[in-house]
């Protein structure tokens, strides 16, 4: 018996050494250890025998079935290491500077522009306003305190409308309504396209975008409007923005200021840029005239405030670097869809 | 507007300061200088020197050689001006020295050896004046430098004239050197003038003013036996730099006037005009002015005549037949005022403005009129001592302003500016601008002064700026303000509008672009639109674009056709305003719209109509919880395709409508291309809110499917078959298509309903009998199952 034992580990361990994939594994595992294997064969003949010998067989038959179950889920793992590494030597190294198709849309560069700004604001506690494009005189012109005849009206000029009305000149047409909506206080902006009657080139477009700011409350001071100007600005441009004001003529602020940032480009240095002077003329602003306070249902003698206005396509042409003020409206995409997300 | 420093030194002493930095000052304080002009630098060893001998030159023409006296020696020169004669004084520059930038060394010319150049006053940067060498008559003494002789030296700037729109106080260097007497602290001097009440007793002016409407002030003086002719060389000199043009010395002493004080003048020649009249005219009528062009004059135009004849267009420029001319010897002065938005709507209507009317127009101070004539008859008695006032200093003043005292407190200044400054300062600032200026305690009492009182300074918050100007923004403190802060939240259309943007931009990868709110007829007819009757521009310049869009769809395909070789397949979008005609109150019904436009050369146009009708699904979930409802309506514009355009709406509201294209505008955009479009009122969108997510408890009980594969005509909708299990279906959880089949003109639709109950599970019968009445609905419609 003992010898059929050692002759049946020595056939496994032949047959075990000459396996070499899972399968041949798997079918030993059955050949020897199944239900019909030869090691059971050998265990189902214990029954034939008897007396002390019985126990130390069983013992051996035992150790030798151990042995082989071992020995079989041994060279299995063995195997399947070698053929997972096998796969992963035959594997395709993808190559991932393929160009890719992906397939993007793409923003109105004033509406990244607009959206920057309006965050900012509202992050100010800026009420975010919109307003009609087409208004009458009065809310464009008259109730700015400018009335029919001012000079001021011949600054822009206007497109008029068969029915009587206008094209908004600026968003400043949006003052009286919004001051008559929300009353004082009032902090708010309103981002809107505007009109001017003029011929086109690459630095003048008839169809524009700007963004007025009005903010109104008890001692709303020319050092505020410093402040909330400087602030914006240098979080538009991402740096410490130097500002200076300057007087400048505006019928519907008193004061009325022309407001300068320090050259983006030379730093104030002087450059092409800001033609040497070291500044860029950047917007207009103001201290909202009496008259405006007044028509817009607002108390002048309790209440002051100051207003500005941005030039967002000014903006989005200085942000990006674009030359021609009428790509903006050109419907070109090899220009717009450059504007991705 | 041109200023020279040398002119504002006569009014203010500005020794010793650093007029450049003085001059920037001026850009902060008081209005844009735009560049700064050093004259006069570039020219040295320029001497006063006498033509001592001519004589021809041996192989040219046109070329003399000069001996020219310099007062130590004589030089050789090689001139070529016409006007060379011996004896004459004219400017030499020598050999090392530089004329205007130009350096004059020996120089061989047409083989002789010139020491030196002897200039005209172009080349000397003094005029335009090329004709010839100038002369100098006035006895200054050989080898004078021309630069000590004359006022060649100067800075001169330009100030933007925008920024002095306001400011008519500013169009003259008077003006100009009060705002300098204020920025420095050093006094401005009075105008030297003539006291003209000593002609009083002599015969009036005979001025009459007929529109007394248009005229505020006309002041007038006649004068006679005047000599001379030629202003002086430093005269003719600040004309020149501050951009006008030496005439003669009446016509120049008039401009002179004006850039002083900025008051225009005009001179009639008095052999022509003695009296005058200030009238408009019933009838058009032609007239040249003198500058010889034909103009024509409407019944809206002020006029100067003299016994009816009109003599000059008031306030713009005199007549032809009345000017200056070399032999006059007396004149009629004029000095006046008149109403600046008539002389505006004249020069704009006669496309003619000069430097008089550009004045006029900015509403300058009738005050002036009597001063101004006083100081031209000082400067011209300075000239010419002979000549004799034959009249008494005429005034006529129609209309006067009134007098502006305003009364404010310190803490109104406080406010206003959010700094302290002190009364003191306030005080001396506003003096110092002309301003009478008085306070008691904190409370001041301003008077304007008459030049800043036709419409500029008129309520206290116009003193702040005057306060705030000179106390320079610089020296500003910077401060936020105290006010409380409450939430901001946006308004349902601009969450609509970031909403719509974000989701077509990232999900559906379309293209924002921008447009115009008018047509474009020229671009919309070459792609087979026709342009609609809209509201219309009243002053468009090109007659194209006059007409206001009433749908956004046409500029969005336009600009399809525009990208067609952009890429195979694209879309964009945009949100903006068309205008759907007038509402009943005459006011323009403005709507904002929402327009998308899908084009592909690679998807048909079934495959784009739905993907663009899903577009609109996802767009009415993502905003409104919402799916928006199709109906296929009847086309509304040319260039839609009678078949496939369908209503959107939601909520039963229509918001806008989604179409395939007519052929004729494929066919002209891109024969092989599928394009289709959308346009969704995103006005009205606003108005409905968002709905709430719907919940409901999945059912732990399984479902039962049932297929039903029906019979159906080529013309049946799946929405038909909808309509049969829309309603009163128990336990119907969800209905969806399984496929379509056509065969051989036959049409069948397979759909799948699915029951489930939450209480229990369904047996079959329950389901059979939901099933039967479903098909008994569609009985009635002609619909059964395929057999």
């Amino acid at each position: 018996m003992n010898e059929k034992i050692e002759q049946l580990k020595a056939r496994f361990n032949e047959q075990l050494a000459a396996a070499e994939d899972s399968g041949a594994v798997e079918k030993l595992r059955v050949a020897f250890l199944g239900k019909k294997g030869e090691i059971t064969d050998l265990l189902k003949g214990l029954k034939d025998v008897s007396g002390p010998e019985k126990k130390e067989m069983g013992q051996e038959i035992n150790r030798l079935k151990s042995y082989a179950d071992e020995a079989l889920t041994q060279k299995a793992a063995e195997i399947k290491e070698k053929e997972l590494a096998a796969r992963v030597e035959a594997a395709e190294s993808y190559d991932i500077t393929l160009p890719s198709a992906v397939e993007e849309g793409s923003y109105h560069p004033i509406t990244l522009v607009q959206r920057e700004v309006e965050q900012i604001f509202a992050s100010m506690g800026f009420t975010i306003e919109d307003y009609s494009e087409i208004v009458d005189d009065y809310h464009c012109f008259e109730a700015l305190n400018i009335p029919k005849h001012h000079p001021a009206r011949d600054m822009q000029d206007t497109y008029y409308l068969d029915n009587g009305q206008l094209l908004k000149t600026h968003t400043s047409a949006a003052q009286n309504a919004i001051m008559r909506k929300y009353g004082a206080p009032l902090r708010a902006i309103f981002p809107g396209r505007c009109f001017r009657n003029e011929s086109t080139d690459a630095c003048h477009e008839n169809t524009f975008f700007q963004m007025e700011g009005i903010m109104i409350d008890k001692n709303i001071s020319i050092s505020n409007l410093i402040y909330f100007m400087k602030t914006m600005l240098s979080e538009v441009f991402k740096q410490d923005v130097k500002v200076r004001l300057r007087p400048g003529f505006f019928p519907f602020v008193e004061p009325g200021f022309e407001l300068d940032i320090s050259c983006l480009i030379c730093g104030g240095e002087g450059c092409p840029t800001c033609k040497n002077s070291g500044w860029l003329e950047l917007c207009p602003c103001g201290m909202i005239h009496p008259n405006v306070l007044r028509d817009g249902g607002i108390d002048s003698n309790e209440y002051t405030g100051f207003a500005f206005g941005l030039g967002l396509t000014r903006l989005a042409m200085m942000k990006y670097g674009i030359k021609d003020i009428r790509d903006l409206n050109s419907g070109s995409l090899k220009t717009l869809a450059q504007f991705k997300y | 507007m041109y200023i020279s420093m040398n002119w504002i030194s006569d009014f203010v002493d500005l020794s010793g300061l650093d007029l450049e930095a003085l001059i920037h000052r001026f850009t902060l304080s008081t209005a844009e200088v735009e560049d700064i002009y050093k004259k006069g630098e570039n020219t040295r060893d320029v001497v006063v020197a006498r033509i001592e001998s001519i004589e021809n030159h041996p192989t040219s023409k046109k070329l003399h050689l000069l001996k020219v006296n310099d007062g130590e020696k004589l030089w050789d020169c090689v001139c070529g001006a016409p006007n060379v004669r011996t004896g004459m004084v004219v400017p030499f520059a020598r050999e090392g020295g530089c004329v205007n930038g130009f350096e004059i060394n020996c120089a061989t010319i047409a083989g002789v050896e010139s020491h030196g150049m002897c200039c005209s006053e172009a080349e000397l940067g003094i005029s335009a004046d090329n004709s010839g060498l100038m002369e100098i008559t006035d006895g200054t003494p050989l080898g004078t430098q021309m630069t000590d002789a004359y006022d060649m030296k100067d800075i001169v700037f330009e100030v933007d004239n925008k920024s002095l729109t306001n400011r008519p106080d500013l169009w003259g260097h008077y003006g100009i050197a009060r705002e300098f007497s204020a920025l420095t602290g050093r006094p401005l001097k009075p105008l030297e003038t003539l006291d003209c009440s000593v002609y009083k007793e002599l015969e009036p002016v005979a001025i009459d003013v007929i529109d007394r409407e248009h005229t505020y002030r006309y002041s007038g003086l006649k004068v006679e036996n005047i000599k001379e002719k030629v202003s002086p060389v430093n005269m003719r000199i600040r004309l020149f730099y501050c951009g006008s043009r030496a005439i003669n010395l009446l016509a120049d002493l008039t401009n002179y006037i004006m850039l002083e004080m900025g008051q225009p003048m005009h001179a009639f020649d008095k052999r022509r005009v003695d009296h005058v009249e200030v009238r408009r005219f019933d009838k058009p009528f032609k007239f040249t002015t003198l500058d010889g062009q034909e103009r024509d004059i409407d019944e809206n135009t002020l006029m100067i005549t003299s016994s009816g004849e009109p003599v000059a267009i008031a306030g713009i420029m005199g007549g032809l037949a009345t000017e200056i001319e070399d032999d006059t010897d007396s004149l009629l002065l004029e000095s006046a005022n008149f109403d600046g938005v008539c002389i505006r709507k004249s020069e704009t209507r006669l496309g003619l403005r000069t430097d008089a009317s550009i004045r006029y127009e900015k509403i300058i101070d009738p005050e002036m009129t009597v001063t101004a004539i006083e100081r031209f008859m000082k400067l011209l008695m300075a000239i010419d001592p002979n000549v004799q006032v034959v009249s008494s200093l005429t005034d006529v003043y129609v209309k006067k302003y009134e007098t502006i005292t305003l009364h404010f407190d310190k803490h109104f200044v406080d406010r206003y500016t959010g700094i302290a400054i002190t009364n003191e300062r306030i005080l001396d600032t506003l003096r110092a601008l002309g301003f009478t200026a008085d306070c008691e305690g904190d409370n001041f009492t301003v008077t304007v002064p008459s030049w800043r009182a036709t419409k500029d300074v008129t309520i206290p918050a116009d003193i702040i700026e005057e306060i705030t100007r000179i106390y320079g923004y610089d020296n500003f403190e910077i401060k936020t303000t105290l006010s409380a802060l409450h939430p901001v939240r946006d308004s349902a259309g601009r969450t609509d509008d970031n909403g719509a943007k974000d989701l077509l931009v990232k999900k559906f990868k379309l293209h924002e672009v921008h447009s115009y709110i008018w047509n474009d007829a020229k671009k919309y007819r070459e792609i087979g639109i026709e342009p609609e009757a809209n509201v219309r521009l009243l002053n468009s310049i090109n007659p194209d674009n006059d007409t206001l869009r009433n749908c956004i769809c046409p500029t969005l395909l336009a600009f399809v056709d525009d990208n067609k070789q952009y890429a195979p397949h694209f879309g964009i979008f945009e949100i903006a305003r068309v205008v759907e005609g007038l509402k009943e109150n005459g006011e323009c019904n403005e709507r904002k719209k929402l327009g998308i436009a899908l084009f592909s050369r690679t998807q048909s146009e079934k495959e784009l109509f739905f993907a663009l009708r899903d577009m609109l699904i996802t767009l009415g979930m993502t905003l409104k919880h919402t799916a928006p409802a199709f109906e296929h309506t009847t086309a509304a514009h040319n260039w839609q395709h009678p078949k496939n355009t369908v209503a959107v709406s939601m909520n039963g509201k229509t918001l806008g409508f989604l179409c395939a294209l007519h052929p004729t505008v494929v066919d002209l955009i891109d024969k092989k291309a599928a394009i289709v479009c959308a346009q969704i009122d995103m006005d009205m969108l606003a108005e409905i809110g968002v709905a709430d997510l719907p919940y409901r408890e999945p059912s732990k009980f399984p479902g039962i499917d049932i297929d039903l594969t029906l019979a159906v005509e080529a013309d049946t909708r799946y929405g038909d078959l909808a309509e049969c299990w829309a309603e009163g279906i128990e336990n119907l959880q969800d209905a969806g298509l399984v496929a379509v089949y056509e065969n051989d003109g036959a049409r069948s639709i397979t759909v799948r309903l699915t029951f489930a109950s939450n209480e229990k599970t369904l047996s079959k019968n329950e389901v059979q009998t939901q099933v039967d009445e479903i098909l008994s609905r569609m009985q009635t419609k002609g619909i059964s199952l395929k057999m």
